[in-house]
């Protein structure tokens, strides 16, 4: 089928981070050469950082308060953020694109709800019979339309019923692995003719006690506030999660060119592996990943986005490939900016790269004295996403005349 | 064989099924899951799992007989998908690295009640103020615990699949509600199709059910609750449907290109000839009044095999034993089959094994495909008061020989998820 294979290219970009809502708030950030502050939140999840949702009009994207209230805040922003795409796309109200735009979305789970959760816990403490105690409490307490806003498909559900995006709706799992199989998965489809338009993307809640815990559960969260993310050994100093809402529209560029829309970026590759990581397997299976994806003998014409996750060694590990396998192109530290979003990681950074190779200025470094000042503006871009337990993807995409 | 033997009307590559694994509340394993199936008996039960005194539902089609190390979804869920792949693997004659990818799928996971309950007891009596979850971080901060945070992680189940057969590259995860099984037959399909692979392993697991995945649908009204008699309970397209039982279930399909397939000698149990899929804006459970998405979603999986309904033999139903999806299915059918409706058998194997959840769409494949190199059509069981205003044949209690040559299996979900499945004998 390589005689058939279509050039997939990016025409919407829809992204939500403690930055700022949508791609211009985005673009007005970060190409103004100098770096950004960091939007951050120590106080509410003591001792941890998060970097906080922004000021938000969830009607802005979702009209109906009945919409809205069947969810929580992490499909909430998913919903928002690809409203945002749509919109920038120019296929927010073209109800026959829609109804034929294929759809991928990378979920993790809902909010629980943390007041029902501690009532069982506290009645626990007092009582032997836990099984009964659960099955008394889960029957009176939860709320019947909660289990919606926790299935991971309910946020492509709510996609679909917002922005009536219909041709077809799949969802992917696996924490940093699913924002890459979304896009690999979405790409590999429009590559082969199997689609013409996608919509693709994750979101991801940081202020929520339950997903710190996720974290925790490894001592992975960073722990004082104001610490900067890179050590002087090149360690980082652990993660501080960050929400996002990261959603792309991806087009085969004569779909694309047929309707005239604007094209940020051609999305040239996708790729993904995982496995042992030890003994110096997971930097040869990034050497093959990045050769595999045709990843230049980059110069500084070219920008990569690194999504490490912050912590600590396995950061080290992804900055140092990063350094030997393009020597001369400026990295951008995603994380130490935005966050960590698990999920919407990779996602978050092709729409940074997407913006990137859009601008006619350079992006500004995301980390002062740590990420490179870029000369010019890029004409192509790396973006690696390295899942915090498993799971890495590289994407390379290209600057449009 | 010509090359054009290889490719269906559109120019792909046919896709072959060359092996298969399954296991549900009737069994492990293909052949003792057929025999049941087609005997027209119940696998569903009491629960025994937790204590369901006081639930309003206390039925089930849990699988209890798999050995697990650990109560969790996770462990559960593994497995059962590994059972059925080293069947479908051993059916598919295929021996070491599989080498081709991985599509799976999984429940989603949350932390166990008995987890948190654990994290509970770690809790410091200086550290038990604020909310359940702060409590939670205080235990982590001093102690990790890498066994829960595998425990609750979402690719947690493929990586384990993947170390053990050796698939290539990133594995997929997916959730689609109850058409996931379809869905990841589906990636499989598209996979090969694309030319990126000879070969991929399309694997659907769910051994999630517990207390709270119980009570959240029996909140949701989506339950039977019909536990007198356990085995009457799942009763698909009858008056007195109430909903359905809640199950478990895995299975495995390794699909291959036919010329691949036919190249290393391999058997062919029958070709994936079409997917379709259309979501659903109506509702988040309810599907849209007129079936549209759903009727679109049958003819989009007749149009990708290059067949029309008049090809179609059989139909594997949906089926839940809700009274909502059971109405929808047979307008979407009956819209789509017209005259022909009456001629043709339907039946739901969730009569028997009740509804396994992100398995239902794989394993229904499996037994659509018994159906096709048996000829046999298994029973839709419990239908001893049709419902007068879904006037089809559903096959009534008894199996029936037929010799089929294609399928169509329909998979609905929550989230307006819909998928459908067209399955065929190989071409002669």
């Amino acid at each position: 089928m390589t005689d058939r294979r279509h050039q997939v290219v990016v025409t919407g970009v829809g992204l939500v981070t403690s930055l700022g809502v949508g791609r211009q708030a985005h673009s007005d950030a970060l190409m103004t050469g100098a770096t950004p502050a960091p939007r951050t939140d120590s106080e509410s999840f003591a001792p941890y950082t998060v970097h906080p949702l922004p000021e938000i009009d969830w009607s802005a994207q979702i009209p109906r308060r009945g919409d809205q209230r069947q969810m929580e805040n992490w499909q909430r922003l998913g919903v928002y953020a690809a409203g945002l795409a749509l919109d920038d796309a120019g296929l927010k109200q073209d109800l026959d694109a829609c109804a034929s735009m294929d759809m991928i979305v990378a979920a993790g789970g809902g909010e629980r709800d943390i007041a029902v959760d501690t009532l069982i816990i506290e009645e626990s403490r007092k009582r032997n019979d836990r099984e009964q105690l659960l099955n008394e409490k889960l029957t009176t307490e939860l709320r019947p339309t909660l289990f919606l806003a926790q299935l991971s498909n309910l946020l492509a559900g709510n996609i679909s019923i917002v922005h009536k995006v219909t041709g077809s709706s799949r969802t992917l799992m696996g924490e940093e692995g699913a924002g890459i199989s979304a896009v690999e998965t979405a790409h590999a489809r429009i590559a082969a003719g199997q689609s013409t338009h996608c919509l693709v993307g994750g979101a991801f809640i940081a202020e929520r006690l339950d997903i710190l815990v996720l974290i925790e559960a490894l001592q992975g969260l960073g722990k004082s506030s104001g610490q900067p993310f890179w050590n002087s050994d090149g360690s980082a100093n652990g993660v501080n999660l960050g929400t996002s809402g990261a959603f792309l529209v991806l087009e085969s560029l004569d779909h694309a060119t047929a309707r005239g829309a604007h094209v940020y970026a051609r999305l040239d590759a996708v790729v993904a592996d995982r496995g042992p990581r030890d003994q110096g397997r997971l930097e040869q299976r990034l050497g093959r990943l990045a050769d595999d994806a045709g990843a230049p003998e980059a110069g500084a014409e070219t920008i990569v986005f690194s999504g490490a996750t912050g912590f600590p060694d396995l950061s080290a590990r992804e900055r140092a490939f990063l350094s030997a396998r393009f020597p001369e192109a400026p990295q951008r530290t995603l994380s130490a900016l935005f966050g960590h979003s698990v999920e919407a990681q990779f996602p978050t950074a092709l729409a940074l790269a997407c913006l990137a190779l859009d601008a006619d200025a350079p992006m500004s470094p995301f980390v002062e004295g740590e990420d490179a000042v870029a000369p010019a503006a890029a004409a192509s871009a790396i973006v690696t996403t390295i899942g915090h337990a498993r799971g890495e993807g590289i994407a390379r995409l290209t600057r449009m005349p | 064989m010509s090359k054009a033997a290889y490719t269906d009307h559109l120019g792909r590559p046919l896709v072959a099924v060359t092996g298969m694994g399954v296991v549900s509340s009737l069994g492990q394993g293909i052949e003792d899951n057929w025999a049941a199936l087609t005997a027209g008996r119940s696998g569903i039960h009491p629960i025994t799992r937790f204590p369901s005194d006081g639930l309003s539902t206390r039925i089930c089609g849990t699988v209890d007989f798999i050995d697990i190390p650990a109560a969790n979804a996770v462990e559960r869920s593994y497995a059962f998908a590994r059972e059925t792949t080293i069947e479908a693997l051993a059916q598919a004659g295929l021996s070491g690295d599989f080498g081709g990818p991985l599509f799976l799928a999984a429940p989603p996971i949350e932390p166990e009640w008995n987890a948190r309950f654990e994290l509970g007891d770690r809790v410091k009596p200086d550290d038990m103020d604020g909310n359940a979850y702060e409590q939670f971080l205080a235990v982590l901060r001093e102690h990790a615990d890498p066994a829960f945070h595998e425990a609750i992680l979402f690719g947690a189940i493929s990586e384990r699949l993947a170390d053990r057969f050796g698939t290539r590259g990133l594995p997929v995860t997916l959730s689609t509600a109850c058409a996931s099984g379809a869905t990841a037959i589906q990636l499989g399909v598209e996979a090969i199709r694309q030319g990126r692979t000879d070969r991929a392993l399309s694997v659907a697991t769910d051994g999630s059910v517990s207390a709270e995945a119980l009570i959240r649908f029996s909140l949701l009204s989506a339950l039977s609750t019909s536990n007198d008699r356990p085995e009457k309970a799942s009763r698909p397209f009858t008056k007195d449907r109430d909903g359905f039982v809640i199950a478990e279930g895995a299975a495995t399909l390794v699909l291959e290109s036919l010329e691949a397939a036919l190249a290393r000698g391999a058997r062919v149990l029958g070709i994936l000839s079409g997917c379709g899929e259309k979501a659903d804006d109506f509702h988040r459970t309810r599907s849209s009044p007129g079936g549209a998405p759903a009727i679109a979603t049958i003819r989009a999986a007749l149009e990708d095999a290059g067949l029309s309904a008049d090809d179609i033999g059989y139909v594997n139903a949906h089926g839940t034993s809700t009274p909502e999806n059971d109405k929808m299915e047979y307008l979407a059918l009956s819209t789509v089959f017209g005259e022909r409706m009456a001629e043709v058998p339907v039946s739901s194997n969730k009569s028997m094994i009740g509804h396994t959840l992100t398995a239902a769409g794989a394993v229904e494949a499996v037994f659509s495909l018994m159906t096709i190199a048996t000829g046999v059509l298994p029973p839709t069981i419990n239908y001893d008061n049709p419902d007068p205003t879904i006037p089809l044949d559903v096959v009534p209690n008894v199996k029936r020989n037929a010799t089929v040559t294609s399928v169509l299996s329909n998979s609905f979900g929550f989230g307006g998820q819909n998928a459908c499945l067209v399955m065929s004998a190989e071409p002669a």
